[in-house]
C-alpha cells in the first residue's frame, strides 16, 4: 500500500473536522463515518466497514480506535497514525483549553442546559450507529438471531464483551451465519 | 460534604501517569470510562469521585472521544502541558499499536472463508453491543414523561441513520433546537 499525499490530507481533513462533531463520543460519529467511507470516498464497502467496527470493538482501547482501522485500510501506517492524530487532536486542544478554564468551576447553569440538550441528540446518534452497523451484519436470519442475542445480553448483564465476540465468532465458524 | 476517607495521593509523575492510562485503555474492553473511574478514584486515589464527576462532566460535554478528552485534562491538572502529552500517549500508544496489526491482518486475511464467516458473527453481534448501549442511554429518557427527549433522539437517529444525511448538516440543525428545548424546559420548571 502506497500512501499518497493526497489521501493522507483526505483523511486529515475528514477526520478532524468529524472530531469536533463527535458530541458524546467517538461511538455518535461512527453513522458520519461510514457515510464518509463507504459512500463519499469509496474506501471500503459496507461490509468491509462493519468488519473494521466488529474488530475495533474487540480490541482494548478507547472506542476512537476505529479511526486508525480505517486510516490503515485507506493509506498503511502513514494512514493510520495521520487518521488518529487528525480524530484527536481538535478536541484534545479544546479539552486542554476548556480544561484549564473550567479547572475549579463546577457546572454553570448554561453548562447545564446545553449538556442536558446534547444528551437525547447523543442517544440518537448511537442509536444510528447501532442502525448502521446492523443494515450491513445482518445479512440473514442467523446473524439477526446473533445480533438480537447479543443485545439481549448486553443489555440484562454487565460482561466482559470478547466472551460475547468469541462465541459470535464461533457460531459463524460453524457455518450458522 | 462527605471527607474523603484518605488524602489523596501525592501528584503522579511523568511515568505514573504514562503507565495508569496505558493500563486504563489496555483494560478498557467495551468502555474504557469504568476503568479510568476505578483507576483514578479507587486504586491510585489521584482524585475524589467527586472531582472525577466534575471532571468527567467537562470532557462529556466537550466534542470527541469523552476519555481521549479525560486524559488530556488530567494530565494538565497535575503535570502541565507534559502531563497532557504523557496522560495522551499513555491512552492510544498501546491500543493503536494493538489494532494496527489487527489492520494488518485483516488486511492480509480477511478474504479467507473461515474468517470471513467468523467475521460476519463477530459485526452481527457489535451491533447487538452498540445497540444495547443505545438502549441502556435511552433508558432514562424514556422514563421520564417528557416527550422532546424522545422526539429528538429519535429524529436524529432517523437523519442519521436511516436517512443516512450528513452530520454536521444534522447537528447544526438539531443541537440548537434541542439546546434551546432544554433551556426552556429547565426555565418553566426550575429544579
Amino acid at each position: 500500500m502506497k500512501p499518497d499525499g493526497g489521501q493522507l490530507a483526505v483523511l486529515a481533513g475528514h477526520f478532524a473536522l468529524l472530531s469536533l462533531f463527535a458530541v458524546g463520543g467517538a461511538n455518535s460519529a461512527v453513522p458520519e463515518m461510514h457515510r464518509l467511507a463507504v459512500d463519499v470516498q469509496h474506501w471500503m464497502t459496507d461490509r468491509q466497514f462493519t468488519d473494521l467496527f466488529a474488530l475495533a470493538q474487540v480490541t482494548p482501547g478507547p472506542n476512537v480506535i476505529i479511526v486508525t482501522l480505517i486510516g490503515y485500510r485507506v493509506a498503511g501506517f502513514p494512514g493510520a497514525v495521520v487518521a488518529t492524530v487528525a480524530m484527536c487532536t481538535p478536541t484534545c486542544l479544546l479539552a486542554y483549553a476548556v480544561g484549564r478554564i473550567f479547572d475549579r468551576s463546577d457546572g454553570a447553569a448554561w453548562q447545564t442546559v446545553v449538556r442536558r440538550g446534547l444528551v437525547p441528540v447523543t442517544i440518537g446518534l448511537v442509536a444510528a450507529t447501532a442502525v448502521v452497523v446492523a443494515r450491513a451484519a445482518d445479512t440473514g436470519w442467523g446473524t439477526v438471531a446473533i445480533s438480537l442475542a447479543s443485545a439481549a445480553i448486553f443489555y440484562a448483564w454487565r460482561i466482559n464483551p470478547v466472551w460475547v465476540f468469541v462465541g459470535a465468532a464461533l457460531l459463524g465458524l460453524a457455518g450458522l451465519v | 460534604m462527605q471527607a474523603a476517607p484518605a488524602k489523596p495521593a501525592p501528584k503522579p509523575s511523568l511515568s505514573e501517569l504514562f503507565v495508569a492510562f496505558a493500563i486504563i485503555a489496555l483494560l478498557g474492553f467495551g468502555g474504557v470510562l469504568a476503568w479510568a473511574r476505578r483507576m483514578m478514584v479507587e486504586e491510585r486515589r489521584w482524585m475524589t469521585a467527586e472531582e472525577f464527576n466534575e471532571t468527567y462532566a467537562v470532557c462529556n460535554f466537550l466534542p470527541g472521544p469523552n476519555v481521549v478528552n479525560l486524559s488530556v485534562v488530567f494530565g494538565s491538572r497535575v503535570r502541565g502541558p507534559l502531563g497532557s502529552v504523557v496522560a495522551l500517549a499513555g491512552l492510544l500508544i498501546p491500543p493503536v499499536v494493538l489494532v494496527t496489526l489487527i489492520g494488518m491482518l485483516y488486511a492480509r486475511f480477511g478474504d479467507l472463508p473461515a474468517v470471513r464467516h467468523m467475521l460476519a458473527g463477530m459485526a452481527a453481534a457489535a451491533a447487538g453491543l452498540i445497540a444495547a448501549t443505545a438502549a441502556k442511554m435511552a433508558g432514562p429518557l424514556f422514563k421520564s414523561r417528557a416527550i422532546v427527549g424522545p422526539v429528538i433522539a429519535l429524529l436524529t437517529c432517523a437523519a442519521v441513520g436511516v436517512m443516512q444525511w450528513s452530520l454536521p448538516l444534522v447537528l447544526v440543525i438539531v443541537a440548537p433546537v434541542s439546546i434551546m428545548l432544554a433551556a426552556a424546559n429547565q426555565y418553566w420548571r426550575p429544579r
